[in-house]
């Protein structure tokens, strides 16, 4: 090897450089000890690492160290037009692109002031797609978290569902995961002939199989006693740490951002908001904010039925549509600061946005991503549990670390 | 509620302190001065017509070495009366330290860390100001406007 190939000179110094622990070893007891769990371990949903305190097996404390997917998204963002930020939007959730892509074009839309001119037929597809990925978003965060904690076939059976989802999609946009199919103004394209039908097909094909799911996973005896009265999340500190979507829900508050901002054509469409109740131990508990989940499964197939009916009936297909028609050549927003807030799968997902009037890139574009808050309350409800149902924790907060770490 | 009702109860609950609107933000804007974001912070999560419960976002902001500012831009949010408010705080490059507010809303915990992280503003009496996204011996503030990347990281060269 000659020299100029050398990528790395061992210096003692560097292993010294970097402090990676919070906890140091000089400060425990003699009865406690720092147990590493991840990057690496495969119920941390990603690279998410937590440094453990133990009491035998006894959890005192947990540090999240998070970074380990950090991409630079605000970076890149402050140097790019706002139409090319929408491929870097899909990689924050990736596997809720659309609903990324859909609160992002629409905060743009409302700077240019354009949010109120986009055609029905354009609002309706986005809520439909947005829905579809939402059903997908939640299969996984169901589906890994009866994996967790050790139930195998529900994560076989909403992968192959999801399949579905994602082959419609596909269709639609051309790309599995990341879309980049909602436009600022529009859509990259109408959705194909014949995408209702087979949606049609879709949404008869899975209400059976939710049934299904609810029956192998959510009733089962097992899983209600690993999940119930565990990491309970009172109200209180679920509002002051910031926490949205269904972990917040599944604290009691009815609290949706598709009611309360009322966006897009939500307002039209008739759903409702589960909440936790308490079904199975204390409100707020691991069961409740999966049972929201689950049955948000349901109320979004709700909302896909309805758009389904407007995209045939009032705002059906037609020659001279075009969801390109709005998109505007050039981008380029008054000068002014700008916060948007949209529910995405996982929460509320903001964008702040700081535009200064003479260039088609923003001047900052920050992301208030939820994953990122709502992993921020995992410290304060894992104190004193299991170690086994800490990665019970972890996996009802359910994280996306390509979220997290942005 | 308008924006003038907000600043005449903050001025209500603290007297005389210098809160000026700003018209080009969506939310409806306060700039804030750097010595009062705490007391300010605190009126509007407690006062009972306000109650902003919700921190939804801490942004940080440089201005560039030009302008020589840099700020720090808060999203609240008042989940009984549905209220937005946003508060801005501008703060010389040369004295960058705020007062933390993570003992109003515990979510400013990591917001901040992150501000920190990204552009090293100091916040005082923060419970655990480290470095968040970045790794612990990461030199300089990768989102300062004047940040240049470096060329080395732990002797292993950097290739763009």
């Amino acid at each position: 090897m000659t020299p100029t190939t050398v990528q790395y000179k061992y210096k003692e110094g560097n292993l010294s450089r970097s402090v990676p622990n919070k906890l140091r070893p000089e400060n425990l007891r003699s009865e406690e000890m720092i147990v590493n769990l991840g990057p690496q371990h495969p119920s941390t949903h990603g690279v998410l690492r937590l440094e453990v305190l133990l009491d035998g097996e006894i959890v005192q404390e947990v540090v999240p160290h998070i970074g380990y997917l950090h991409r630079c998204f605000e970076k890149h963002a402050e140097n790019l037009p706002f139409n090319q930020i929408i491929p870097f939007v899909d990689r924050l959730d990736y596997v809720a692109s659309m609903n990324n892509e859909h609160a992002y074009a629409m905060g743009v839309e409302r700077m240019l002031g354009i949010a109120d001119q986009i055609p029905k037929r354009v609002e309706y597809i986005r809520v439909l797609v947005a829905e579809l990925n939402r059903i997908a978003s939640h299969f996984i965060a169901i589906g890994t978290y009866g994996m967790d904690i050790g139930a195998f076939t529900p994560f076989f059976w909403v992968m192959r569902d999801r399949e579905h989802i994602l082959r419609l999609l596909e269709w639609a946009s051309g790309a599995r995961l990341l879309y980049n199919y909602i436009w600022i103004g529009g859509l990259f394209y109408d959705l194909p002939v014949g995408f209702e039908d087979r949606c049609r097909e879709f949404v008869q094909y899975i209400k059976p199989k939710l049934q299904e799911l609810d029956n192998v996973l959510l009733q089962n005896k097992i899983f209600v006693d690993r999940t119930a009265n565990v990491g309970v999340l009172p109200l209180d500190l679920a509002i002051n740490a910031g926490v949205t979507g269904p972990v917040l829900r599944g604290s009691g508050l009815r609290y949706d951002l598709r009611r309360v901002d009322g966006y897009s054509v939500y307002p039209e469409l008739e759903f409702d908001i589960p909440v936790g109740e308490g079904k199975m131990g204390k409100v707020g508990d691991c069961w409740d904010r999966t049972s929201v989940r689950y049955q948000e499964l349901h109320e979004s197939l709700r909302i896909i039925e309805q758009c389904l009916a407007q995209l045939t009936g009032d705002h059906k297909r037609s020659r001279d549509f075009d969801p390109q028609a709005l998109v505007p050549k050039k981008i380029r927003p008054k000068a002014q600061d700008f916060y948007v807030r949209a529910e995405i799968p996982k929460g509320e997902l903001g964008f702040f946005f700081r535009t200064d009037g003479r260039n088609d890139v923003p001047v900052r574009c920050k992301c208030r991503s939820c994953s990122f808050v709502n992993l921020s309350v995992l410290p304060e409800i894992s104190k004193g549990v299991l170690i086994a149902d800490l990665i019970a924790i972890i996996g009802s907060i359910d994280v996306v670390m390509g979220e997290v770490d942005r | 509620m308008t924006l003038d009702t907000i600043v005449s109860i903050l001025k209500g609950a603290l007297g005389e302190i210098t809160l000026q609107p700003d018209t080009h933000a969506t939310p409806q804007a306060l700039i804030v001065d750097r010595a009062q974001i705490l007391s300010v912070c605190k009126t509007v999560h407690q006062h009972p017509e306000l109650y902003f419960d919700m921190l939804s976002c801490v942004t940080g902001l440089d201005n560039g070495p030009q302008t020589n500012t840099m700020e720090v831009i808060y999203n609240l949010y008042s989940i009984p009366y549905n209220l937005h408010l946003m508060l801005k705080v501008v703060l010389p490059r040369e004295q960058l330290e705020i007062d933390s507010v993570a003992s109003v809303w515990r979510t400013a915990d990591w917001l901040e860390r992150e501000v920190f992280d990204m552009y090293g503003i100091h916040f005082t009496n923060h419970p655990d100001l480290r470095r968040i996204l970045m790794p612990a011996d990461w030199e300089g503030y990768p989102l300062r406007k004047d940040y240049q990347n470096p060329q080395y990281y732990r002797d292993i060269k950097i290739e763009y």
